[in-house]
């Protein structure tokens, strides 16, 4: 009797232990091989076949398709350069230079990966359409409510991230550091 | 009390199996992939364009907007397939995927350096019964091996401003992708 109470209680905690660990890793989306450059992050092996088993089963999960490595790369920011989570109601802006590559967009999405709502139906920018200084940087102001230059809308939610992807670039795999490939900083301002 | 502790071990332990089990098996059993998603919208060997992604719409998530996109689901079981698509002015990407979303091969037009990117695209059963003559002939033939008999083909065309997207979507609107028997 107790061989069979002691056998339940251990495949009841196998079972709650195993499935609530899948469960969270899954949704707080754990993966390996991230590559950092201040607040943004890239997970280069998620575009290629030595995708690891946890990044399959987000992709089986979400129904992403990553960026193939040989298209580009794909650099996620959840909060600002402080590690603080962006809030729709701030003030973001996002300046400085890009790493090489023919082009790049950045792109606002819901944390579930929907283009957010907003009046000028403007989700992103690409890097032919924003205004830059003579030497080449940029800020992107990222707020509520309109702004000159590169405005681009948060609708007002309460969470979002930012996805910046570069298309025909040398970053990749082979990337450790932001010596090589400079991201823009970001830096979350007022908020009303 | 050291029975219990053991037994609380071997939950461990085995929960530890149960967790990696759990993530290799996910893959296999998931109905929220891309590709079954998309097969409810897009035909089977030929090239569909994908709606514009839009806040109301999400048919796969984290879609560029800055691009126009066409899928080509695939099933190879019968014949290989041949996919030629133009390329645009701005940028133009093809990606496969297996049926499990994997990105196993992406190429871009200038990496393809023509004005057509043109592919072949087949099982490795298939490629080892191509005549060997015609492997050679064909050294500038750009064949790709799929892993999985099914899987997608993404064309990708950027449209790099937002009165660009017209033309990027008609470049795709000219892709094609045609099962391509052997005999």
């Amino acid at each position: 009797m107790r061989l069979v109470i002691g056998i339940f209680f251990a495949f009841l905690v196998a079972a709650a232990l195993g499935l609530g660990m899948t469960w969270l890793t899954l949704s707080k989306g754990v993966a390996f091989g991230g590559v950092s450059i201040g607040a943004w992050t890239a997970y280069p092996k998620i575009g290629t076949a030595e995708i690891d088993p946890y990044g399959r089963a987000t992709l089986a999960r979400t129904g992403l398709l990553p960026v193939g490595s040989g298209d580009g790369i794909a650099f996620v920011a959840r909060g600002d350069d402080h590690g603080r989570s962006f809030d729709g109601r701030c003030d973001v802006t996002v300046s400085g230079t890009t790493p090489p590559a023919r082009f790049w967009t950045l792109t606002l999405y819901d944390p579930e990966g929907r283009l957010v709502a907003n009046s000028v139906n403007r989700y992103g920018f690409t890097s032919q359409e924003i205004v830059r200084r003579s030497d080449g940087s940029f800020d992107i102001v990222i707020a509520p409510r309109a702004r000159s230059g590169n405005w681009l809308p948060t609708g007002g939610v309460e969470r979002y991230v930012l996805i910046m992807r570069f298309y025909d670039t040398p970053v990749g795999v082979a990337t450790r550091t932001g010596r090589e490939s400079p991201m823009p900083s970001i830096a979350q301002g007022a908020c009303p | 009390m050291i029975r219990l502790a053991l037994w609380l071990l071997a939950g461990v332990l085995l929960g530890g199996v149960v967790h990696l089990t759990s993530i290799l098996l996910l893959p296999r059993t998931a109905s929220q992939d891309a590709y079954s998603r998309l097969e409810a919208i897009t035909p089977v060997n030929a090239v569909a364009p994908l709606p514009a992604p839009a806040p109301d719409n999400d048919v796969l998530p984290f879609m560029d907007p800055a691009f126009a996109v066409a899928v080509c689901r695939y099933d190879l079981t019968a014949a290989p397939l041949k996919l030629t698509t133009p390329v645009g002015q701005a940028y133009t990407s093809v990606s496969f995927y297996t049926r499990f979303g994997v990105a196993y091969y992406a190429i871009n037009d200038r990496a393809a350096g023509r004005r057509t990117i043109e592919l072949d695209l087949m099982t490795p059963e298939q490629r080892s019964q191509l005549p060997e003559d015609e492997e050679v002939t064909a050294a500038d033939r750009l064949i790709v091996e799929s892993p999985t008999p099914v899987g997608l083909v993404v064309l990708r065309a950027l449209g790099p401003e937002p009165s660009a997207m017209a033309v990027a979507r008609g470049v795709l609107a000219a892709a094609q992708c045609r099962p391509n028997p052997q005999q």
